[in-house]
C-alpha cells in the first residue's frame, strides 16, 4: 500500500506542469492566481459542465431542493457529521504540510465531536472554544509544497477542478483517505462499501442545499454561467490553500489602481 | 495680527466643515444595507424593489469603475466613442443584474464589523449577514472607493472571500476570447441581457 501512494505521488508531480522544490506565499498565490491558470481544454469542460447542469437539473437539484425543508437540527447534525468524517482528510494533509499544531487541534476536535458530540452530529470542539475548522485535501497539500495548478478541468459529476487536484485525489483511493479505507478498501465488517457513497452523496445534496439561492441567482443573473462558476471555483481554491480569508492579499490591485473616476 | 487670526480661523474652520461632510466608509456602508433592508421588507411588489434597488445602485456604486475594471485590459484599445458606448451599456446590464440579485432576499440583516484602511484611495469594510434557518451567516467585505471622502462609492462586494467584481471580470473576458476578442460581442450579450 505504501509503495502504490509513493507511485501515485511521484506520477502527480510529474504530471503537474508547474513543479517546484521550493515556495513561498507569494509564488504559491501567484500561481493559484485565476488569472493564471489556463483552461486547455475549454472545449470539453463546457460540454462537462453542461452534462453536469442537466444532471443537476434532475437528480441534485431536486433532491436539494427537498432536502431544505428538513428541520434545522437535522440539517446542522449532518452537516456537521460530514465536516467531522472530513477530518480523517484533513489531518494527514495538515501533516504534510507541516501544520503540526493543526493536525493536533484537528485529532481533538475529532475525538472530541466523535464521543462527545455523538458522532460528530453536534459540534461541542465549536462549542467549548476550537478555533474554526479548515478543510485540507492532497490537492491542498501539494500547491503548499509548490505545485502549480496546471489546467482548469471540469469533471463529470464532481465538477470543477484543476489537473492538480484531479490527479492528487487518487490518493484517496490508495490509502491516503481513513475513511475510504475502512468502508471500501478493507473489510472491516463495521463499514460497508454504502457508507462511503452515501456519506459523499449527501455531502453532494448539502453543499447544493446550502447554496441553494446563491447557485440559482447566479445562474440567472450571468452572461457566461460557465465562466462564473469557474472564477468562484478557482478564487475558493485559492483562498484555501492560502488558509486566508484576507482578501486583501489574495486580490491585484493593479486594475483598479489605474481607473480614475473620481 | 488680525490678518493672522482670519487666516488662522479660516483653516479651523475649513479643517472642521470637511470632517463633518467626510463620509466614514463603514457607516456609509451601513446607511446604504438599512436603506436597501428597508426596501426589501416593504410590502411592494418585486418589479417595484428593483426600481428603488437601482436608485440606490446608482447612488452607491462607482457603476463606471467596476465597468472599466471588468473589461480589463480590453478597455485600453476603445476610443471614447466606443468607451461612451460601454458605459452605457454596463449600467444598464448592471443595475439590472445587481438589483435582481438583491431582490431575492427578503429583509436581510446586515451588521458592520470593523474597517481596514488599504491606502488614501480604498477601504475595506467587513460585514456580517446575519444567518436564518434558511441560510447560513455570509460574510460580506465591501471595497469603497475613497478617493473623494466626501463621496464614497463600492467598487466592490467580497462575499466569503469571493469577489464579484473579478468574477464579472472573468466572464467579461471569457466572452471576449470566444470571440476573438471582438468588442462587439460583449456588447451585444450586454445589451440582450438588459432587455430580457
Amino acid at each position: 500500500m505504501f509503495r502504490k501512494l509513493i507511485l501515485i505521488s511521484v506520477v502527480i508531480l510529474i504530471s503537474s506542469f508547474n513543479a517546484n522544490a521550493g515556495s513561498d506565499g507569494d509564488l504559491v498565490l501567484k500561481k493559484n492566481e485565476p488569472g493564471e491558470i489556463k483552461d486547455c481544454f475549454e472545449k470539453l469542460n463546457r460540454a462537462t459542465f453542461a452534462f453536469n447542469q442537466a444532471l443537476d437539473g434532475v437528480v441534485f437539484k431536486p433532491v436539494a431542493s427537498a432536502y431544505r425543508f428538513l428541520p434545522s437540527p437535522v440539517k446542522s447534525g449532518v452537516s456537521n457529521s460530514l465536516d467531522n468524517l472530513s477530518n480523517l482528510l484533513t489531518i494527514p494533509n495538515n501533516i504534510l504540510q507541516g501544520e503540526f499544531k493543526k493536525a493536533g487541534v484537528n485529532s481533538g476536535r475529532f475525538v472530541i465531536n466523535t464521543t462527545v458530540g455523538i458522532l460528530g452530529l453536534i459540534n461541542v470542539a465549536q462549542y467549548i472554544g476550537f478555533p474554526e475548522y479548515e478543510k485540507e485535501d492532497y490537492g491542498q497539500s501539494l500547491a503548499a509544497m509548490g505545485v502549480g495548478p496546471g489546467c482548469y478541468l471540469v469533471l463529470p459529476v464532481l465538477g470543477p477542478s484543476t489537473v492538480r487536484d484531479a490527479s492528487a485525489s487518487i490518493a484517496n483511493f490508495v490509502g491516503g483517505d481513513p475513511w475510504y479505507n475502512i468502508t471500501v478498501l478493507n473489510n472491516t465488517q463495521h463499514f460497508s462499501d454504502f457508507d462511503y457513497y452515501a456519506s459523499k452523496i449527501t455531502s453532494g445534496v448539502d453543499f447544493r442545499a446550502k447554496n441553494y439561492n446563491a447557485i440559482e441567482n447566479l445562474e440567472k443573473n450571468s452572461i457566461d454561467f460557465y465562466a462564473s462558476v469557474k472564477s468562484l471555483y478557482l478564487q475558493d481554491r485559492q483562498q484555501k490553500i492560502l488558509n486566508t480569508n484576507k482578501i486583501i492579499e489574495t486580490q491585484d490591485d493593479s486594475d483598479w489602481e489605474e481607473i480614475e473616476t473620481q | 495680527m488680525n490678518n493672522i487670526k482670519k487666516v488662522i480661523i479660516f483653516f479651523i474652520l475649513t479643517f472642521s466643515f470637511s470632517n463633518v461632510y467626510s463620509m466614514e466608509p463603514s457607516v456609509f456602508v451601513q446607511s446604504t444595507v438599512n436603506r436597501a433592508s428597508q426596501i426589501l421588507s416593504e410590502n411592494i411588489t418585486k418589479n417595484e424593489k428593483i426600481s428603488k434597488l437601482k436608485l440606490i445602485a446608482k447612488e452607491t456604486v462607482d457603476i463606471k469603475g467596476v465597468g472599466f475594471y471588468s473589461l480589463g485590459s480590453a478597455r485600453k484599445n476603445l476610443d471614447d466613442n466606443k468607451k461612451k458606448e460601454y458605459s452605457e451599456l454596463f449600467e444598464a446590464y448592471f443595475l439590472k443584474s445587481f438589483s435582481s440579485r438583491l431582490a431575492e432576499y427578503t429583509n436581510p440583516e446586515i451588521e458592520v464589523k470593523s474597517k481596514e484602511v488599504i491606502n488614501k484611495n480604498y477601504t475595506i469594510v467587513s460585514s456580517l449577514l446575519v444567518g436564518t434557518s434558511e441560510r447560513p451567516e455570509v460574510k460580506i467585505d465591501w471595497r469603497i472607493y475613497t478617493k473623494d471622502p466626501n463621496n464614497p462609492l463600492i467598487r466592490d462586494l467580497i462575499i466569503e472571500g469571493l469577489s464579484l467584481a473579478r468574477t464579472q471580470k472573468e466572464e467579461f473576458a471569457s466572452i471576449l476570447n470566444s470571440n476573438n476578442g471582438d468588442i462587439n460581442s460583449l456588447f451585444k450579450t450586454l445589451e440582450e441581457f438588459s432587455k430580457n
